[in-house]
């Protein structure tokens, strides 16, 4: 309970200590501390930029999507429509092609029974010269009976 | 246990322990350790507490030694428990600087004194919660006759520490306001320049009174709880029952203590900040 010289010893240490408090503790963690502060502040703001990029990023995409989904509406409908086209032209070029080897082939068909006919018609005729002739027993002047000669073969011929 | 000459008795019990480990000079010229409280009352002021002193440093080397690791390990992305302990520490001395002091009131030295005043007087105060025998008895085996522990319930710790705030108050108050100005402060207020002796008593011991209360209130809280554990202490000798209820009563003590110490320390660092924005502001 004495007040002796430890006061002043304690005053000294005193200012001695906050002298080095201030000169060699101090500024080291403040600095420390608002280096921190200023890190954190600047992630924040990093990540509220990268936040806005994303929203700016995420409406061109939807954006990109929703065009793309249209192009490609357009480009499905045209294809069908050409598709029908093409559908359509071969239909009507097969129409065309079976009637034209349809007409070939019945003219053809006509041209061999024409000549069929024709053929058919010589031989009857020459037939009925023949059988004429043995049934009158001599020759027939074919001139001469040529107009009843052919009368017959208009007969056999409409027959 | 200790007594003045080998007996067991209470009051020599509580008087070894109220007792510093004193080095001084005799009256009769000699320099050496004092035997018992007479004799360090004879010494007069040429006298130190070494116990005091070493522990007060001790304790002080103790605290910038914890923030010098603190600050090498500074991690600014993965602090450590102890570094954002530390950091709320430095916070608040940083915040209570800045609550007290206005805008003008530049003053870079007020945050990192509050920060030492607080830390070291909280750590001082600390020692009070270690059993009062256990030091003292273990430094008796080393040749130390007295030892006081606890550096806050040394009158003259507390109130050098007030001194120094002292000196500081006067420091700033000359070379903020400059010497006439503050001059005027003590001597023209409150009654106006008629009453100007009556009013340079008046503040004279108001400006007194900041120091000695500052120390005192701190000398006082610690002396008392010490005293108070002291006497808990005695109970241990006195049989199975009352040292068992000794055993839960220092318990008690030391929690209710615990936020004794704080608020002390804390109490000192502000009206240190007070104080000291007092000095700076011109009214």
């Amino acid at each position: 309970m004495n007040i002796n010289a430890t006061l002043i010893g304690q005053t000294l240490s005193f200012f001695v200590f906050v002298w080095f408090c201030k000169k060699f503790v101090w500024p080291p963690m403040v600095n420390a501390m608002a280096e921190r502060q200023k890190q954190i502040a600047d992630g924040l703001a990093a990540a509220e930029k990268g936040q806005q990029a994303q929203e700016v990023a995420q409406k061109e995409a939807a954006e990109l999507v929703s065009s793309a989904k249209t192009q490609a509406a357009e480009i499905i409908a045209s294809a069908e429509k050409r598709g029908n086209a093409v559908v359509e032209e071969a239909k009507e070029s097969a129409t065309s092609e079976k009637e034209r080897i349809v007409a070939s082939a019945q003219a053809e068909v006509d041209q061999g029974v024409h000549a069929a006919r024709e053929e058919l018609r010589g031989q009857v005729s020459s037939i009925a010269v023949a059988a004429a002739s043995k049934i009158a027993g001599k020759e027939i002047d074919q001139a001469a009976h040529a107009d009843l000669i052919e009368d017959l073969v208009t007969q056999l011929k409409a027959s | 246990m200790a007594s003045e000459n080998g007996e067991l008795t209470g009051a020599g019990y509580i008087n070894h322990h109220l007792t510093n480990l004193t080095y001084g000079k005799f009256p009769d010229g000699s320099w050496g350790f004092a035997h018992g409280a007479e004799e360090a009352a004879s010494m007069g002021f040429m006298a130190i507490h070494v116990d005091s002193m070493m522990w007060s440093l001790g304790l002080g080397i103790v605290m910038f030694l914890i923030f010098r690791s603190v600050a090498k390990g500074f991690s600014t992305d993965k602090p450590s428990k102890v570094q954002c302990f530390v950091e709320s520490i430095f916070e608040m001395a940083q915040d209570s600087k800045d609550s007290t002091f206005t805008k003008q009131a530049k003053n870079e030295w007020i945050a990192p004194m509050a920060l030492t005043i607080f830390v070291w007087v909280f750590f001082m105060n600390l020692m009070d919660l270690l059993p009062v025998d256990w030091l003292p008895e273990a430094l008796k085996i080393a040749g130390f006759e007295y030892m006081k522990i606890v550096p806050s319930t040394d009158v003259n710790v507390a109130l050098g520490t007030a001194l120094a705030v002292f000196i500081m108050i006067i420091y700033y108050s000359l070379k903020v306001k400059g010497p006439v100005e503050f001059g005027k402060e003590l001597s023209l207020q409150p009654f106006g320049k008629w009453l100007l002796p009556f009013n340079l008593l008046l503040e004279l011991v108001g400006l007194l009174a900041k120091p000695l209360s500052l120390g005192l209130r701190l000398f006082g809280n610690m002396y008392a709880g010490e005293l108070i554990f002291i006497l808990i202490a005695m109970m241990y000798s006195a049989g199975w029952g009352l040292g068992l209820l000794g055993g839960f009563a220092q318990l008690g003590w030391a929690i209710f203590h615990i936020l004794v110490i704080t608020l002390q320390a804390y109490i000192f660092m502000m009206l240190t900040i007070v104080y000291l924005s007092q000095a700076h502001e011109h009214h």
